[in-house]
């Protein structure tokens, strides 16, 4: 009887622990069986490299290109932005804050990281924006810049966390090896440290950028909207996840319009897919480096 | 004196951490009413071979056993026992402390409340004796409720003896039970265990040969996964028969 | 031997300059939103439906449709993902299966949310019929919390001391007998800690209720879980680009922004006072 009990319990936790599984096929078989059927109209070389992006249109076009080109330029400028700034300031709580100073530090850095990202795209419009437009005489302060901007604010603590994790895994010894040899905190930081840690800054800059590039809300409010090519920084570019968020309430269900969001989503969804396996890779990596097991 | 009892008898056991063999051809009898000492330099197999006494060997993967442990005459290794029967009968006090972050009271009742026994006078009763037992009863009496990581060290690993004698078990295995205490605290460890011995069969591993001497009946020396002699520690600390039992006794390697 | 005393004066003060700004921002935001924020807030804000084609009123109906989606979504991924969690920390051997079992959740933690958003409105609002519902928009965001709670509760399972789980099993205890009442009393605080972080999280996401769960404008609570509902952070993306007063509206957004901006903080500076306290208590 209680072995009975035993063996019910192992089998539930067994199943439900394949929930994650389950969601993640869910997911990928729902964006495949909505997003296919936009073949039938235009075809799938057409769609990726396509210039236009007009879907109701008569005849509507389904180019992606600016799309997709819209959130690489975002993206690539957000990273100017939070890498710098994420791996520095991980940098700082790693080697310069005191005990007392990092007690203080980190839980601000974690609580940046949790301020909704409706909110980020509330500020960057109504302050990022206008002052922006002010200082550099632009005709529209929603712009790839100022998304640009923000979402390199918002990635910062995703980026320091992940970075700091790394360096406070290096062992103590490295450091002392190289304090030994007559070198500076500096120089032992430079030449030592950060190259200990180096993979797992990557995976930290790699997971900063896929949070960027699938980041909804903030590009919905501050980008701008339009769906051309980009040509400058300052000019309003569409995203991909704005797209598809801006766009979802009005494709009548089952058009090609509908289908084609999916098919964005798709596209998105790899994109982030290969982002975080790439990730993974390098920080499994980085772990057995530095023999903390696989 | 020589009317022993076999209450556990191991015979050729051979265990294996992967391809790594960590015992070899272990055969010992362990008497009743007895306290046995495994003695031994660190890494010769005498914590494998206790925890294989209450099949907790079984929580490490991928390990592989052959040979037999009989207790009065059963294979505990026969697939139709119950691991969970075996350790009920079979009690282990650990080299670390390792109370449960509760009161005393729920540290010492635990073991009766898993096995289904609800009458709150009952466990009451029972959880006295055990401490009494434990000779930490004068010590908690007030303060049974409080938090046992409160209780110091040595308190602490008195408390798990009294969880363990809560549930009535048979034997008790001690593995390096004074590994983390004060001397004083050691010494009072150990005239628990003599006092113990009325009632239980007793197993210690120890890496500490006065301690070995001073509680134990019977010896046993591993050396490499091996048993290189077994006999009344009387006769082991006097007259060892092996040339290495010697050499170890007498602090030449270890 | 000045001159690398130069280079590392320089070098230091940069990163200081990093730490500085990033600082800055978040100093930034919440002055700003709370500044403009505090003069809308009022008893009547908080409690009063809207009136006015949303230009007057308050903003209650938001903040229960928050409140409810958020419980939602827990009572959808607490179960789900503790009982995942104690699997893998627990039960499982390692193998293959146990692998892809975490890659699976690495990956739908990088899932991007308006991915979770389309998932959520193919298969719940359209194929089970839930249309656009506290329930759709729940089960939605409970998948986008999974990978949140599970790995909190992987964390806290891992931190209890293996010596505990032997002293359980060693009086004769089950495992599972081992888990209920030993395990997971001590891992609490931090499964809470996990549960916490999810719901700061949950309650601020927008883009998987956009096409799921959540309407611009409803001057009635809800009254099942098929009902439509508002919510906080889709109200400020709303009032920011939809309507025809964006003045008033924009003050009303700098009010919502500001409830939404204390509850998150409030719920992430528990969950951090939480997870300290507990390692202290471990050392």
């Amino acid at each position: 009887m209680a072995k009975l009990k035993e063996k019910a319990y192992r089998w539930i936790f067994t199943v439900l622990a394949f929930s994650s599984l389950i969601f993640l096929v869910g997911i990928i078989i729902v964006l495949f069986k909505e997003g296919l059927p936009v073949f039938k109209e235009v075809k799938p070389a057409d769609f990726i490299f396509g210039k236009a992006w007009y879907p109701t249109f008569d005849p509507p076009e389904f180019g992606i290109l600016p799309l997709i080109l819209a959130s690489f330029w975002v993206t690539v400028g957000a990273m100017f932005v939070c890498v710098p700034l994420g791996v520095g300031s991980a940098l700082y709580l790693n080697e310069l804050a005191g005990h007392r100073q990092r007690a203080v530090l980190k839980p601000l850095v974690e609580i940046l990281a949790s301020i909704p990202s409706v909110v980020y795209g509330f500020f960057g419009m109504m302050m990022i924006a206008p002052f922006l437009q002010n200082l550099l005489h632009l005709p529209t302060g929603l712009c790839a810049f100022t998304a640009s901007l923000t979402l390199g604010i918002m990635a910062t603590p995703t980026v320091c966390s992940i970075a700091e994790d790394a360096l406070s895994y290096v062992p103590k010894s490295f450091r002392e090896a190289s304090f030994a040899v007559g070198a500076n905190r500096w120089q032992t930081l430079v030449n030592v440290v950060i190259p200990a840690a180096g993979s797992g800054i990557s995976t930290a800059i790699i997971l900063g950028m896929s949070r960027a590039i699938g980041e909804t809300m903030t590009v919905l409010m501050v980008a701008g909207g339009a769906a051309v090519i980009p040509h400058s920084f300052f000019e309003p570019v569409r995203p991909m996840t704005s797209a598809i968020a801006a766009e979802m309430g009005e494709a009548p269900m089952g058009s090609a319009h509908y289908h084609s969001l999916f098919a964005i989503a798709l596209v998105l969804f790899l994109i982030t897919f290969v982002f975080n396996i790439v990730a993974e890779l390098i920080s499994r990596r980085f772990r057995i480096k530095l023999g903390l097991g696989g | 004196m020589d009317r022993r009892i076999v209450k556990i008898e191991a015979r050729d056991i051979n265990f294996f951490y992967g391809s790594r063999q960590a015992l070899s051809s272990v055969s010992i009898e362990i008497y009743k009413n007895q306290v046995t000492a495994i003695i031994g330099p660190s890494g010769c197999g005498k914590s494998t071979f206790i925890r294989l006494l209450n099949r907790m060997n079984e929580l490490v993967p991928n390990t592989s056993l052959k040979g037999a442990i009989l207790l009065e005459e059963e294979d505990i290794f026969d697939p139709s026992v119950d691991p969970v029967e075996i350790r009920r009968r079979i009690g282990m006090v650990f080299q670390k402390p390792n109370p449960f972050p509760k009161s005393i009271f729920e540290n010492v009742s635990y073991g009766l409340k898993i096995n289904g026994i609800t009458d709150g006078n009952f466990i009451e009763k029972k959880v006295g004796e055990s401490l009494k037992k434990a000779a930490l009863w004068d010590e908690v009496k007030d303060r049974i409720h409080e938090n046992a990581l409160k209780l110091s060290g040595g308190q602490q690993q008195r408390l798990c003896i009294a969880r363990c004698l809560a549930v009535e078990p048979e034997v008790l295995l001690f593995d390096e039970p004074c590994a983390s205490l004060d001397p004083i605290s050691t010494s009072k460890i150990e005239e628990l265990i003599l006092e113990l011995k009325k009632y239980y069969t007793i197993v210690i591993v120890t890496h500490n040969m006065q301690q070995a001497a001073r509680v134990s009946d019977y010896t046993a020396f591993f050396l490499l996964g091996e048993l290189i002699e077994f006999g009344k520690t009387q006769d082991i600390f006097t007259a060892p028969k092996d040339k290495r039992t010697e050499d170890y006794i007498t602090g030449r390697f270890g | 031997m000045k001159k690398h005393k130069v280079t590392q004066n320089i070098g230091f003060a940069l990163l200081f300059l990093c730490m500085a700004v990033t600082l800055f921002f978040l100093g930034a935001i919440i002055y700003f939103i709370t500044i403009r924020g505090i003069k809308v807030i009022s008893w009547e804000f908080l409690t009063q439906v809207p009136r006015n084609g949303m230009t007057e009123g308050g903003v209650a109906p938001a903040i229960l449709g928050t409140f409810y989606l958020t419980m939602g979504a827990i009572l959808v991924s607490l179960p789900l993902g503790l009982a995942c969690a104690i699997y893998l920390c627990e039960y499982s051997p390692k193998s293959a299966l146990v692998n892809l079992i975490r890659m699976s959740i690495n990956n739908l933690a990088g899932v991007p949310s308006v991915v979770f958003g389309l998932f959520g409105f193919a298969v719940f609002v359209k194929y089970m019929k839930f249309g656009v519902s506290i329930l759709s928009g729940s089960l939605t965001l409970g998948i986008l919390a999974l990978p949140v709670i599970i790995s909190a509760s992987q964390e806290a399972l891992t931190a209890v001391p293996q010596s505990l789980r032997e002293a359980s099993l060693a009086l004769g205890a089950s495992k599972w007998q081992t888990i209920k009442k030993i395990v997971l009393p001590t891992a609490l605080p931090g499964i809470l800690t996990g549960v916490i972080l999810s719901i700061g999280r949950v309650a601020g996401e927008t883009a998987p209720i956009l096409f799921t769960a959540a309407t611009f404008y409803t001057r009635h609570y809800p009254d099942s879980v098929f009902s439509e509902v508002m919510a906080l952070p889709y109200h400020i993306y709303a009032l920011m680009t939809e309507g025809t007063h964006p003045d008033k509206q924009a003050a009303i957004a700098y009010g919502c922004g500001l409830i939404l901006l204390v509850l998150v903080l409030l719920i992430s500076t528990i969950a951090i006072v939480i997870r300290q306290k507990q390692r202290v208590i471990h050392g």
